[in-house]
């Protein structure tokens, strides 16, 4: 059976849809992404669309399921590169994807997640502000 | 009913599978493209087609769908009619509410549908089947 490949990227799990989804590709994708963030402890998902032509309900309740058990897992999730015409379609449809975080292209998508993790975990090895105020001082 | 339109082309697909809503979804979209619909114009079709071929499989345990390319006037149209022999819609009104769904969907597909295409028609007897018929002109 086919699958869509899942990369790993320090703690980002990367997945580029490149293939028209049949309904039950869609939903393997979903219960793989899910697993890979609980195996590995990713702390943020981007998915590109930027190859797909199309997104209806279907996909799209797959995005947000995606983003939803994501979030329930402490990772946040990016959809990236949408086409124009497929944002358009997504609206009238009536879908809006209200909770999934998007970006124009892979780069913003990364950047984004990156800012995620920045702002939002205390428990990661960062300088304390205590080091952070002692160190930042220009050296005479 | 309209008087018939001349039919350009016509094709016949089965849906049985979710591999075959693919393939009319495949076929939607050459077809929208060979009469020139502009990109936008076949993502909404291309999408309508996909929701209806859907709910064929899902809720009308499969059927088969028509693409056909038509001219009316001055005007080219794709008109895609979607036919199971399923249980029907007992209320069409409340199927074609956003947000009303009898199975796992999220309720979108029929309204959807209409929104993205230009002509919409359901036909649906409970206990002998559904026809919906929609077209989108250029």
């Amino acid at each position: 059976m086919d699958r869509i490949p899942i990369l790993k990227m320090g703690p980002f799990l990367l997945v580029t849809i490149q293939v028209d989804m049949h309904d039950r590709l869609a939903m393997t994708l979903q219960d793989d992404l899910t697993s890979r963030i609980a195996d590995t402890g990713a702390r943020g998902v981007l998915i590109d669309i930027s190859a797909l032509e199309m997104v209806d309900s279907f996909i799209g309740r797959m995005i947000a399921n995606i983003a939803g058990m994501a979030r329930i897992l402490d990772a946040h999730t990016v959809v990236t590169g949408m086409q124009p015409s497929v944002a358009i379609t997504l609206v009238e449809l009536g879908l809006s994807l209200p909770g999934v975080r998007t970006a124009l292209n892979v780069e913003r998508g990364m950047s984004l997640l990156q800012s995620f993790l920045d702002d939002s975990d205390p428990l990661v090895e960062e300088p304390s502000p205590v080091d952070e105020g002692a160190g930042a001082g220009p050296e005479e | 009913m309209r008087a018939p339109v001349p039919v350009l082309k016509s094709d016949e697909l089965p849906i049985r599978s979710s591999s075959d809503v693919v393939v009319v979804r495949q076929l939607v979209r050459t077809r929208a493209i060979e009469a020139a619909f502009s990109l936008v114009d076949q993502t909404r079709i291309v999408t309508a087609a996909s929701e209806l071929a859907r709910n064929t499989l899902e809720y009308g345990g499969g059927g088969r769908a028509r693409i056909d390319v038509i001219r009316e006037g001055v005007r080219t149209g794709l008109r895609i009619t979607f036919e199971d022999k399923g249980p029907g819609i007992a209320n069409l009104e409340l199927a074609l509410t956003d947000g009303y769904t009898t199975g796992r969907g999220l309720g979108l597909g029929l309204g959807g549908a209409r929104r993205l295409m230009n002509d919409f028609q359901i036909e649906s007897k409970p206990g002998e089947g559904t026809r919906v018929v929609v077209v989108r002109w250029h």
